[in-house]
């Protein structure tokens, strides 16, 4: 008997606990900001990686892997945390987090760290070529996903909709697009900044579909990547409501949190938070 | 010399089906026999260059080499950090095809107008830069793009270029074109004023003076060997293209002459550095810019006569 999406998630929570601490260790070690961009998509990389993704670390270019792009490439720690979780490299790297010689940049890079499948770093950019990934998987027939994972500030960039046009026209079912809506953007709030609402309205209006989960809720995820899975012709899009600097009362909803790196106390004051 | 390079492509696509050609949205009246022999191989992307760039990128991710279509100025300035990022960076096997080189739009204003492309391509990291100087070297550089498998820069002209080689060609990347050998002094153009470059060379023979005239189509990498010889084998160098003075043929040769610590003089001719502040043909546009063969001849004839 297939596996239940419960049984699939069985210890999700644990291991985005586990990236959460790493993320800050990271971070604090390398005194560097962009923790609240992590935080808010960890359990949005456990699910994809522990339970949807079919991928395999031990053969990481297999030709019909499915596809995964971080384009808020900011928040590439907890992708880097996530990975090295996973298997694609040793843990023990991570302590070389933007050190001088590492492999393992402030904004991932395809050709460095295995597993990542594009360079990100300027927004914007990611979704346009998964759409590029998607539409190859429907001309040539094959059997791999492309989900792309952006953040809500980069539905300001054009060339983000640009692909969103242009994926539904293209009928692009093996798309998914998740947003990292936590309603924090660089500079300020999104309400205040680019206001983005009525957002599912609008994706709608693109001939997308649109599932609204919260982005902290693990069954919530899968259950919409998996609904995302049953469209042929239509790209879907998961609007992932959720909090930016999740998991550490603090950081919680702040815009600072986004540049901050932490003092030792704040550092181990929030490691005590993610180990209760 | 956009139908030739189309004609070739088609012939290349129709033998690898790996091979895509993506236009964004121009390309009538030379792109519908592809579209209509090779549709799943063709694909219009819209007026939605930033995109366009990317889509190639992901298709060339999953092993596809893609050709993007469309003017310059839309194929490259709008959407630079693209082609920058995901197809450069990623080294990956994108060739984008410009149309309207130099003053070919010239009617059309300066929004058309490509005097900077090269200049801007020629400083990606990893971006070759190719510009044919006949349909027969735009045929060849189809090849050696293909071949090549990494990012390029194809720069073409629009219709109707004349044939100035007599015959296919090979093309390497990186290599000159030797059309003519003489020893007083070198001429080197690149793309499609190369036909201006052949009628300066007849005026200058027709004054005794000895020239060598090359083709130089892959701007970079730059044929160092050829310039190297040029430096040690003739007086005076002359670089000649429809671009502008900053980062083009010019540029690229006296920075081969200096890094090589080559000891030649150089005559960089080009268009200007700034806006056409009218329009008109292409004929007339590069007259304005001294760039017909009368005004050419006349002011390298003045540099060499001063060098004996």
């Amino acid at each position: 008997m297939p596996e239940t999406n419960l049984q699939r998630l069985s210890d999700a929570a644990q291991k985005s606990a586990e990236v959460r601490r790493t993320v800050l260790t990271m971070a604090h070690r390398a005194k560097n900001g962009h923790i609240g961009s992590a935080l808010s998509t960890v359990d949005i990389l456990s699910v994809l990686y522990h339970s949807f993704l079919r991928v395999d670390p031990k053969a990481p270019k297999t030709e019909d892997r499915d596809r995964f792009i971080l384009s808020k490439g900011h928040g590439c720690s907890a992708l880097y945390a996530t990975l090295a979780q996973r298997g694609y490299f040793p843990e023990k790297d991570l302590e070389t987090f933007i050190q001088n010689d590492s492999y393992l940049p402030g904004h991932p890079s395809a050709l460095h760290v295995p597993g990542v499948e594009l360079s990100t770093g300027s927004l914007g950019h990611g979704l346009n070529v998964g759409t590029g990934m998607a539409l190859c998987a429907r001309r040539d027939a094959r059997n791999f996903r492309t989900v792309v994972l952006i953040s809500d500030g980069e539905c300001d960039e054009g060339s983000t909709w640009e692909a969103i046009l242009t994926a539904a026209h293209w009928k692009l079912g093996s798309l998914t697009c998740i947003i990292d809506y936590n309603k924090i953007q660089s500079f300020g709030t999104v309400a205040d900044i680019m206001e983005l609402e009525p957002l599912a309205d609008k994706w709608r209006a693109f001939r997308w579909h649109v599932q609204e989960v919260d982005g902290h809720n693990h069954e919530q995820i899968l259950d919409a990547l998996e609904q995302a899975t049953t469209f042929a012709d239509t790209p879907s899009v998961i609007i992932a409501h959720t909090v930016k600097g999740k998991g550490v009362s603090f950081m919680e909803s702040t815009v600072e949190w986004h540049y901050w790196p932490t003092s030792d106390e704040q550092y181990h004051t929030a490691i005590a938070e993610l180990t209760l | 010399m956009r139908t030739a390079f189309v004609r070739t492509l088609l012939a290349a696509a129709q033998k690898d089906p790996s091979v895509m050609l993506i236009t964004g949205d121009l390309g009538f009246t030379v792109l519908e026999e592809f579209r209509d022999t090779l549709p799943n191989q063709y694909l219009n992307a819209g007026v939605a260059e930033q995109n366009m760039i990317g889509v190639a990128a992901g298709l060339a991710l999953c092993g596809k080499k893609v050709f993007v279509y469309s003017i310059i100025p839309f194929v490259t300035y709008r959407c630079l950090e693209q082609i920058r990022n995901d197809v450069c960076y990623h080294q990956l096997p994108v060739c984008v095809v410009g149309i309207g080189a130099g003053y070919s739009y010239g009617y059309q204003g300066a929004t058309h107008h490509a005097m900077e492309d090269i200049g801007i391509m020629r400083s990606l990291p990893g971006m070759s830069v190719i510009c044919p100087g006949d349909p027969y070297e735009a045929e060849a550089a189809v090849h050696a793009i293909l071949d090549w498998q990494k990012p390029c820069y194809l720069r073409l002209g629009k219709a109707g270029e004349p044939a100035l080689h007599s015959s296919a060609l090979q093309l390497e990347i990186g290599s000159a074109l030797q059309m003519q050998e003489g020893t007083d002094l070198t001429i080197i153009a690149t793309g499609n004023i190369l036909e201006t470059a052949v009628s300066v060379t007849k005026v200058l023979e027709a004054q005794n003076i000895r020239v060598r005239l090359l083709s130089m189509p892959t701007v970079k990498p730059i044929d160092t060997h050829a310039i190297s010889r040029a430096a040690t084998q003739t007086k005076l160098i002359v670089t000649l293209e429809e671009h502008g003075p900053i980062g083009g043929l010019g540029s690229a040769t006296a920075e081969t002459l200096s890094v090589g610590n080559m000891n030649c003089q150089h005559l960089l001719l080009s268009g200007p550095a700034t806006f056409a502040q009218m329009v008109g043909s292409q004929q007339h546009l590069r007259a304005k810019a001294g760039l017909d063969t009368e005004s050419l001849a006349r002011t390298i004839l003045k540099r060499y006569q001063s060098l004996s």
